[in-house]
């Protein structure tokens, strides 16, 4: 994301003593927990609610002689301290009494987490992997996969544009499910500790780089759902929204075909020479749902933390070591290895974007099939 | 006697002027630098808090960029953890435990000199990391790798800072173990010390034992980082699990040495204005041992979402859920201990009832945490932020407040004004919960923690969050004044300073003799 401007600071410093709201839509205020479209998600809810009451309870009985008691025992009432104290029976009492209300807690949850924890017997099985700063998500057995970052435009983040409905929780490519089906996530990552949380599909997971960890659930209504990132990933970890379009079985098989006819329109794409202006107007795509949020959409990098790449040696020398850390990352930083992440196209592309953009004119072009050759 | 007499005039000696703070060996001296060095970094950690909540007071991004904005949510913690509430009861430590087990000082008091003034540069050291190259630490105060390890220049700055408050903290407690076993005035067996010295030596236990371990940890991660190890590293055959695990075995039992020595505090304030003794004194000192006994067996709670086996997590809720009972049993014994009293409501009285109200408050909502399929719907979010900072600020903090108000009379020899005492105690009672109640919306509608920008339909709430935030701040200011005031001068306070204390400190006149007891006093 990029650095506000000094004017744009000075913007908000006015609204601040203005006490000017948010532009945009405003939602309703939203006090509780969301009972969710999975019986999972419905499960925590009542659980959650359950102990909210417990806890609600107690608390009024706590505070109200806490009140009481500074009410009415007052020096200034004429209250004399009576001097009793040491009762082992009220202790027993007190000990007893909330372990009981903890095993009353405890059956309904444990009942709850041994059915969350059953990912056996799925209907469909996803490969979700988390990126810096995007998710990806792999229909395992069905050949289709692809990557999902967010939409929102940079303009509305520093306020340039007025905030859309669901400024921050939208992407380009949502994960498509069908409803009434038990779908079964593994889910990873690639660079650091990510957290796929989506709370109308109840709970969230950890996406681990070297381990897979699994979670399930069944939406039971057609829908968007939308949720982020819950794991402190990085600078835009505030930027990697989830969204989940559960859709009816036929509409899902629909929407399964057009992406594997997309695919092999990919794969085509790939086997053909490209122009080099085909490969720049790629490329720009590309780059800016992937590379922008380190090396910024002006190429200029942040100094200290992401390099620049007008006119480095990097973009503007030979073109294999540009290739080869694209591809494979640069251990020890942020920079990822984007052969897993990018087709060959995408990289190829980006590659001819980032050495004839800004100024960088090496004038040179990198085609698909040089990438598939490195790999 | 006479040679008695001698010694102490030998020790009355001290230098003046700035080498009296450098090269102090006395326990009231280095509590006051203990106890100022906390309020400097309760300024700046507030500061930083400021930013965030400004941040956060709008969608939107307006005025830092994103990665600072995880620097300064690092840093705050960090500074607040170890700078701010870890050194204040250390400090309250070294001022209280001597005057009340009855002994002259601390007693190891060149260690007690070394372990304060290792604080400053460690701090420095910290700051300094907000101007180099890649700016400071952003990857939260957890430490989790893989993202740590992305930190810039400011890394090995970090990881040394932790070495060095870890080993101030373990010269500290050490200290007060040391104090507490051989110290005692005649006649003060263990089950005859004030409550405020037995939490804090079961604290100083717990910081012993797991201060060494997040070193270790913190050490693995500059071997990951430079020396080619792969503890954490997945692609090395390590596990960046592993990191979360030996973390939070030393992060549970730190969140109980950041409010045991609390709950002894309340423990001496309530019973004094109560004008009536503790409940249950024996209950309370199991109470507390029990609990920092579980301390050592929840840690997984933090990380429920992490893919642990199904049995992993049924033990964790199950060991989770039991700490509610001896906290339980505390609230209770401070209840019955506050019913039927003869109450008067001085300010740290307001500070130690507003404590057990809202460290209340923050009980229930960590019992809900505990609870691991909600868990689920909880973790990372609002709710919990809402959940350690009703734990931490009108929980430890404000037990620290209480404590200042209570004994500053007795350090000082001087009364703080009441009535700014009294508007300190409701502003910031009220602020503070305009500040962090409504996180408790926030995060059950589903607002993730550390983002510097979020959706519409959280922005009501952050805004109110944020103008509780600036308020609460402003208040603080309050607080700095009214203690700058009291050192200065004010209404001279009697020895006894409240009509309802009871305790070896009050014997002493106020302010204090340099050497507290040079003579044991006679315990009944």
């Amino acid at each position: 994301m990029l650095v506000p401007t000094f004017k744009q600071k000075l913007a908000s410093l006015a609204g601040l003593a203005a006490l000017t709201g948010s532009s945009g839509a405003m939602a309703e205020y939203a006090l509780n927990l969301m009972p969710g479209v999975t019986p999972l998600s419905q499960s925590a809810y009542d659980l959650h609610v359950l102990i909210l009451w417990i806890c609600f309870w107690i608390g009024m009985v706590v505070f109200g002689v806490i009140f009481y008691s500074v009410l009415a025992h007052r020096k200034s009432r004429g209250a004399v301290a009576s001097q009793f104290h040491e009762s082992t029976t009220m202790e027993i009492i007190w000990t007893v009494i909330p372990f009981i209300i903890l095993i009353g807690m405890a059956i309904p949850a444990t009942k709850t987490l041994v059915a969350m924890e059953d990912v056996s017997n799925s209907d469909l099985n996803i490969k979700v992997t988390g990126y810096q700063w995007k998710w990806g998500y792999d229909y395992l057995g069905e050949e289709v996969g692809f990557l999902s970052s967010l939409s929102t435009p940079l303009a509305q983040v520093t306020g340039e544009e007025p905030k859309g409905e669901h400024y921050l929780l939208e992407v380009d490519n949502p994960l498509v499910v069908p409803i009434n089906k038990k779908v079964r996530l593994s889910i990873t990552a690639s660079d650091v500790i990510h957290s796929w949380w989506v709370p109308e599909l109840g709970g969230k997971k950890d996406a681990i780089p070297g381990y897979i960890n699994e979670m399930w659930f069944k939406a039971e209504k057609e829908g968007t759902y939308r949720g982020q990132c819950a794991e402190l990933c990085g600078k835009d970890h505030g930027f990697m929204p989830i969204v989940v379009v559960a859709k009816n079985e036929a509409d899902y098989q629909q929407w399964l075909s057009a992406q594997k006819t997309a695919n092999d329109a990919d794969a085509a794409a790939a086997d053909r020479e490209w122009s080099k202006s085909d490969l720049i107007a790629r490329g720009e795509t590309v780059y800016n749902s992937s590379c922008a949020a380190c090396h910024q959409a002006n190429g200029q990098g942040i100094p200290g933390a992401f390099p620049g790449l007008v006119g480095s040696a990097l973009t503007t020398g030979p073109k294999n070591a540009h290739i080869d850390i694209v591809m494979n990352g640069k251990a020890g930083t942020a920079m990822a290895p984007f052969a897993a992440q990018l087709k060959d196209i995408d990289i190829a592309a980006v590659i001819t974007y980032e050495r004839n953009a800004w100024g960088n004119d090496v004038g040179d072009m990198i085609q698909p099939s040089e990438i598939k050759a490195a790999r | 006697m006479s040679t008695t007499m001698t010694h102490d005039d030998h020790h009355e000696e001290h230098p003046t002027g700035l080498s009296r703070w450098i090269f102090t060996t006395n326990h009231k001296d280095i509590g006051t630098l203990y106890l100022l060095f906390a309020l400097l970094m309760f300024m700046v950690g507030g500061a930083m808090a400021m930013i965030i909540r400004l941040e956060l007071f709008q969608p939107g991004l307006q005025f830092v960029d994103p990665q600072f904005f995880n620097s300064m949510t690092t840093m705050h913690a960090l500074i607040m953890i170890f700078g701010a509430v870890m050194p204040a009861f250390v400090g309250l430590a070294n001022w209280l435990v001597p005057m009340m087990i009855g002994a002259p000082d601390m007693a190891l008091p060149r260690m007690n000199n070394w372990s304060f003034w290792i604080l400053p540069f460690a701090f420095a050291m910290l700051l300094s990391t907000l101007l180099m190259e890649g700016g400071a630490p952003a990857g939260g105060w957890t430490l989790y790798p893989p993202l740590v390890l992305q930190t810039g220049n400011a890394f090995p700055f970090l990881i040394f800072s932790i070495h060095l408050m870890g080993i101030s903290s373990i010269m500290g407690a050490i200290n007060v173990i040391v104090t507490i076993v051989n110290m005692r005035a005649p006649g003060m067996t263990l089950m005859k010390m004030p409550l405020f010295v037995w939490t804090w030596l079961i604290t100083a236990y717990l910081l012993i034992a797991t201060m060494p371990v997040l070193a270790g940890a913190v050490t693995m991660l500059l071997t990951d980082r430079f020396f080619d190890t792969s503890f954490f590293d997945a692609a090395g055959g390590g596990d960046p699990v592993m990191f979360q695990h030996i973390f939070w075995f030393f992060g549970h039992p730190e969140v109980y040495i950041l409010i045991l020595p609390a709950f002894g505090i309340v423990s001496q304030i309530i019973p004094t204005f109560a004008r009536k003794p503790l409940f249950g004194y024996s209950s309370m000192v199991y109470a507390t041992s029990s609990i920092a006994f579980l301390s050592f067996i929840v840690w997984a709670h933090h990380m429920f979402t992490v893919g642990m086996p199904l049995t992993g997590e049924l033990f964790f809720m199950y060991a989770t859920m039991l700490i509610a009972v001896p906290t339980g049993v505390k609230v209770f014994n401070w209840v019955s201990t506050m019913w039927r009293g003869s109450m008067t409501f001085e300010t740290p009285m307001l500070f130690a009832v507003g404590f057990v109200v809202m460290f209340t408050i923050g009980g229930f909502s960590g019992l809900m945490l505990a609870i691991t399929p909600v868990d689920f719907q909880y973790h990372d979010t609002y709710f919990v932020v809402a959940h350690f900072h009703y734990v931490l600020v009108t929980g430890a903090v404000f037990a620290i407040m209480a404590a200042a108000y209570y004994w500053m009379p007795k350090w000082t020899g001087n009364m703080y004004n009441e009535t700014l005492g009294k508007w300190h105690f409701w502003l910031s009672t009220i602020f503070v919960n305009v500040l962090f109640f409504p996180q408790h919306f926030l995060g059950l509608a589903g607002m993730p923690r550390r983002i510097p920008d979020y959706s519409l339909q959280f922005a009501e709430f952050n805004m109110i969050s944020s103008i509780g935030g600036f308020a609460f701040g402003l208040t603080q200011l309050m607080f700095v004044y009214i203690v700058f005031q009291t050192i200065r001068g004010g209404e001279k306070a009697t020895d006894q300073v409240w009509e309802g204390a009871e305790g070896l400190e009050w014997t002493l006149p106020s302010p204090p003799p340099y050497h507290s007891f040079s003579v044991a006093p006679e315990i009944k």
